[in-house]
């Protein structure tokens, strides 16, 4: 049952994230990104945490890539242009590419001992157990990521006023 | 085999819910036509059956039968998926609510189709996915006042959302719970007295919840998405027959599903509101049944009220609608969560 909802939704990540590099018109790009993030929260949801999964929802599919639609929508971005590629991705970044993809495969597959493994829906973290984590043992972290997030906003609301 | 069963008493659920549930939109729309019809001092339906009650019907062949008009120079995905995005979302978050005490048949909870952990973020996250039916329908019209309509529509749900969801985070302090059951359960002791909105000093987390959401459902006082003397119709202007429909049942459905939430963290869900003064009277049945009577009352009430204020308040300028939300709804429910939290530690010890 898990491994069926693990293939159905791996799979429409990837098939959305491909459709994602393939459509010519940005407002389809933004859309399968939206299928990307859910397809996302679903796999979190299958990890057991749940949280997590709502919140990528929340956050991710609904406000963040609202923007994204409403920016394309306000700008009326049109169709973008085909071009062949650029010489420098053919050089670089496919080989590139190719090189971190093995990389990155022989250290997981080498490693596999020490990595330690978690089974689908073998475990549940509830709401509860993620904020005892966040608000004692990681208290400081968590705020002063707030704080840096709060910079960020003064920083946008002082760049966007107006001078009289 | 338990595996079986339970997919098909789930079906079963999902069936009779949905059938439940559009039918009450068809019905809410009969009813806020009559209320408002005697509100301006005339009948509303009356000639389609008795008292106008065959009205939905006649509504619904209505709209089955008239032309599907596609206009040449939308964007034609987007313009048909749009509406189905809209009533989809607004048709998914009623699967989370609970209709009545927790029964179980064959180990099946039977008033509710999913019990989840995290049920009340399921329906703030369905609600923010639902932002796109609205979004994209205006701006694959290709029509001036569609997407001026959607525009206006998604910055007044990202705005309200805000405000929306902090006036809930008391409400959740105070049951220690994102469970919709486990939220209705702390409010049930002392009957009314114990709800959140009395007891659980919730009534300006109530007042908030209950003004974002009717910005969220694009409804009179907040309904300048679809203002007509501004906008024709917003952003469905350019939709016709089923499609239209769809939207228009969507916003019916999302009224039902924002005045069951409100009834479910604020006046105590299916409970009842003298508590145990009332003797118990009848058998299983009506002690399963008597629950879910309370919980349509009451889901009733806030659908007359939806109409009400419809019926009596102006609409907004855009100006005052934005700053009404930054300015003063936000504010207030910071304020609200940070004199809940006091209170609660305050209580605790």
């Amino acid at each position: 049952m898990h491994l069926v909802l693990f293939f159905i939704f791996g799979g429409l990540c990837v098939v959305g994230a491909l459709n994602l590099l393939l459509q010519s018109h940005p407002i389809n790009s933004a859309l399968s990104l939206i299928v990307v993030m859910s397809s996302l929260a679903v796999l979190y949801l299958l990890l057991g945490a749940e949280f997590l999964a709502a919140a990528q929802v929340i956050v991710y599919s609904g406000a963040i890539m609202v923007l994204f639609t409403f920016v394309i929508m306000l700008l009326n971005a049109g169709r973008e242009e085909r071009t062949h590629g650029s010489r420098m991705a053919y050089i670089a970044g496919f080989p590139g590419a190719a090189v971190l993809l093995g990389l990155l495969s022989y250290i997981f597959l080498s490693n596999r001992g020490h990595l330690g493994n978690a089974r689908l829906g073998s475990y549940l973290v509830t709401t509860g157990d993620l904020s005892r984590v966040l608000f004692r043992d990681l208290l400081l972290p968590f705020e002063v990521t707030s704080v840096l997030i709060l910079i960020a906003i003064l920083g946008a609301v002082a760049l966007a006023r107006k001078e009289h | 085999m338990s595996l079986l069963v339970f997919f098909l008493l789930s079906i079963v659920k999902i069936a009779v819910v949905l059938v439940i549930f559009l039918t009450a939109v068809a019905y809410t729309v009969l009813l806020e036509r009559k209320v408002v019809g005697r509100i301006q001092n005339r009948w509303g339906p009356s000639r389609v059956g008795p008292f106008g009650l065959l009205q939905p019907l006649a509504d619904g062949i209505k709209l089955f039968l008239k032309e599907d008009l596609l206009p040449t120079a939308v964007y034609r995905p987007l313009y048909i998926a749009a509406p189905i995005i809209a009533l989809a979302c607004s048709l998914l978050s009623i699967s989370v609510v609970p209709f009545g005490a927790d029964i179980r048949y064959k180990g099946v909870d039977l008033f509710q189709i999913a019990d989840l952990n995290i049920g009340l973020l399921v329906i703030l996250g369905v609600t923010s996915i639902g932002v796109y039916g609205i979004a994209l329908s205006g701006w694959s019209s290709n029509n001036k006042y569609s997407l001026l309509g959607s525009l206006r529509a998604s910055a007044q749900l990202i705005s309200y959302e805000l405000a929306l969801g902090l006036s809930l985070v008391g409400v959740v302090m105070r049951a220690g719970s994102l469970r919709l059951r486990d939220i209705v359960n702390i409010q049930a002791p002392h009957g009314m007295l114990s709800w959140n909105v009395f007891g659980g000093l919730q009534f300006v987390a109530f007042f908030i919840y209950l003004m974002a959401a009717y910005a969220e459902t694009n409804r009179a006082p907040f309904d300048l998405p679809e203002a007509e003397s501004e906008l024709t119709a917003g952003y469905h202007t350019e939709y016709s027959s089923m499609k239209f429909a769809m939207f228009f049942m969507a916003e019916y459905a999302n009224m039902i599903t924002v005045s069951c939430v409100a009834t479910l963290l604020f006046f105590g869900g299916w409970t009842s509101p003298f508590g145990n003064l009332l003797p118990a009277v009848g058998g299983p049945v009506v002690q399963a049944l008597l629950p879910v009577f309370w919980f349509v009352l009451k889901v009733f009430f806030f659908l007359f009220l939806y109409i009400w204020v419809r019926g009596t308040l102006p609409r907004f300028r855009y100006d005052q609608l934005m700053g009404f939300g930054w300015k003063f709804l936000l504010p207030v429910a910071i304020a609200n969560i940070i004199f809940t939290s006091l209170w609660l530690a305050f209580r605790a010890g």
